[in-house]
């Protein structure tokens, strides 16, 4: 069954993919490898899984202001997210996006949902204007 | 989010393309933040200039070649190198290549060559109320704490653009009602001897951050005419272990004459009391092991004073050290230990400097990993996960006696 929720746009853009609500929040900076996409922070309950091409939810993003360099250093390499739910809007994670778009070197869509609304899984279709379609 | 006329200007290029793009990333970030303008600033202190990966130095390589140049003084945080010492830090040619490229490209944008994460030790202070914009936890937290001045933590990107445009967003600690402390700490029950050592204050802002994650807190019973040292090393415990940006010490920080003062005239939302178990189980924490072996001692997180080297010094006079030690400090600091010969006698007890950088940040430390002691807070949080050593925590006294018998010597007796 599909489920439709509106975000609010922080990044405008469209996109798809697999949802991944990771469990804690975690920071980009020593928590994600820019090289791989993968979560490198063995205290992290998501230790191993990858965040590249996936449509990626954190209810808020903790730890390093160098994470906005982390974000920069996915979207060069094709490794990031294909788009990011925020619970709460951040300057940090946003920001590495905002500077790939000045640099022309890419761009996703930031949407502020309430992450606790957010199915636990499945496929994630982002319209224009920050509506949300999840089917299982 | 709104631009003056100006701003708009500058934005759509009128100064140019640099200043353009950074207008436009200042703005976006304050888009994000939820400010309605921007704030004129004072000063930035840049924490982008440490190497994470390419697309940071094609960035700040795009800005220089787009003419951009800071509006105001600006001081450069740690690097990945240790530009004096090159040997000091491990790593291919591309890495030293690229980390070098990202250092010069912010000198270039007319960033000072400070190389410091204690800018606020080597001239750089501003004042009472002044609105400035700067990155490195630590010294957000001394800036808006010790010194008063207003600054919200601008993470990499966000500092170097607010250093071209000459303005921050304006929310935050910019605010007078963020400001204000909601939580009063007493530490009545910890003992007058064990707030008479430097190894409590890393402790305290440890628990502090731990505790509060980033409530504004006035701290309540601590001797007056405590040395920028100690509250340094506040800051640094603090903005480690939470987001700790502001904090007040009554009777000694700008804001807090009496805890009315850094409660803005009301009451707090809550009240803590700090007791001696509370400090013992923090310092327990700071360590990730509880043996006698050690590989190394480091210490200089955030950088080493002057005032740090002498109390080395005393310690250190006469003995030789059985393991690495490793000091790390800002360029400006070990030229005038270099003039005053302290560098000298230092170095004969085996103490290695490590300038522009810090062996958290970079690949210095010896690769085989074991055992770190050190004094600092946030050399303890940060070192298991970006060295791959386990640490033990120490005053400065224990780690001088430690790295002199090769195996863990503290003193106990004032933590009791």
């Amino acid at each position: 069954m599909a489920v439709t929720l509106q975000g609010e746009v922080l990044i405008d853009g469209t996109a798809e993919g697999p949802l991944f609500r990771m469990a804690k929040p975690i920071s980009f900076w020593g928590g994600v490898d820019p090289a791989s996409g993968r979560v490198t922070d063995p205290r992290h309950p998501d230790h191993g899984a990858s965040v590249s091409g996936t449509v990626l939810a954190l209810s808020e993003t903790i730890g390093s202001s160098s994470s906005s360099a982390v974000m920069l250093e996915l979207i060069a390499a094709g490794l990031a997210p294909r788009a990011l739910l925020l619970g709460r809007p951040d300057a940090i994670l946003t920001l590495g996006v905002v500077v790939a778009r000045e640099m022309e070197i890419g761009s996703i869509p930031v949407l502020r949902v309430p992450v606790e609304q957010l199915p636990q899984d499945g496929y994630a279709r982002i319209g224009e204007g920050g509506e949300i379609t999840f089917a299982s | 989010m709104e631009l003056d006329a100006h701003e708009r200007s500058i934005a759509e290029g009128a100064e140019g393309a640099a200043s353009a793009m950074a207008m436009r990333i200042v703005a976006e970030a304050g888009r994000l933040l939820g400010a309605g303008c921007l704030i004129e600033i004072a000063s930035v202190h840049v924490d982008g200039c440490l190497y994470h990966g390419d697309s940071s130095v094609h960035f700040i390589e795009r800005l220089v070649a787009e003419g951009g140049r800071v509006r105001v003084p600006t001081t450069l945080n740690v690097g990945a190198l240790d530009l004096l010492h090159p040997e000091r830090v491990r790593g291919d040619s591309h890495f030293r290549d690229m980390a070098r490229r990202l250092m010069d490209g912010h000198l270039a944008l007319g960033c000072t060559q400070s190389f410091t994460c204690a800018p606020y030790q080597s001239g750089h202070r501003p004042g009472l109320g002044q609105h400035v914009a700067w990155g490195e936890s630590n010294a957000v937290a001394f800036a808006n704490s010790v010194l008063g001045a207003r600054t919200n933590r601008c993470g990499d990107f966000l500092d170097i653009s607010a250093g071209i445009a000459g303005r921050a967003p304006y929310c935050g600690l910019h605010l007078d009602r963020n400001r204000v402390a909601r939580a009063v700490v007493n530490t009545d029950a910890v003992s007058s001897a064990l707030k008479g050592t430097d190894a409590f204050y890393p402790v305290l802002g440890a628990w502090l951050g731990a505790t509060l994650g980033e409530i504004v807190a006035a701290v309540d019973g601590l001797p007056s005419g405590l040395s920028d040292d100690r509250l340094k090393a506040i800051a640094a415990g603090a903005a480690s272990t939470g987001a700790i940006g502001l904090f007040h010490i009554v009777g000694v920080t700008p804001e807090a004459a009496t805890v009315k003062d850094a409660c803005g005239g009301g009451e707090p939302e809550m009240e803590v009391a700090l007791t001696p178990e509370m400090v013992r189980q923090t310092r327990d924490r700071l360590s990730t092991v509880d043996d006698e072996r050690i590989d190394a001692v480091a210490v200089g997180s955030p950088h080493f004073s002057r005032a740090e080297f002498a109390a080395l010094a005393a310690l250190s006079r006469g003995q030789k050290f059985a393991i690495p030690f490793y000091a790390c400090t800002g360029r400006d600091v070990l030229s005038t230990l270099a003039n005053s010969g302290e560098q000298t006698a230092l170095e004969e007890a085996g103490v290695v400097f490590v300038v522009d950088t810090c062996v958290v940040v970079a690949p210095i430390l010896p690769e085989a990993g074991g055992v770190l002691m050190t004094n600092s807070a946030k050399f303890a949080h940060y070192g298991p996960a970006n060295t791959g050593f386990e640490v033990v925590y120490g005053s400065l006294s224990d780690c001088v006696a430690s790295a002199v018998a090769g195996r863990v010597v503290r003193d106990e007796t004032v933590w009791r």
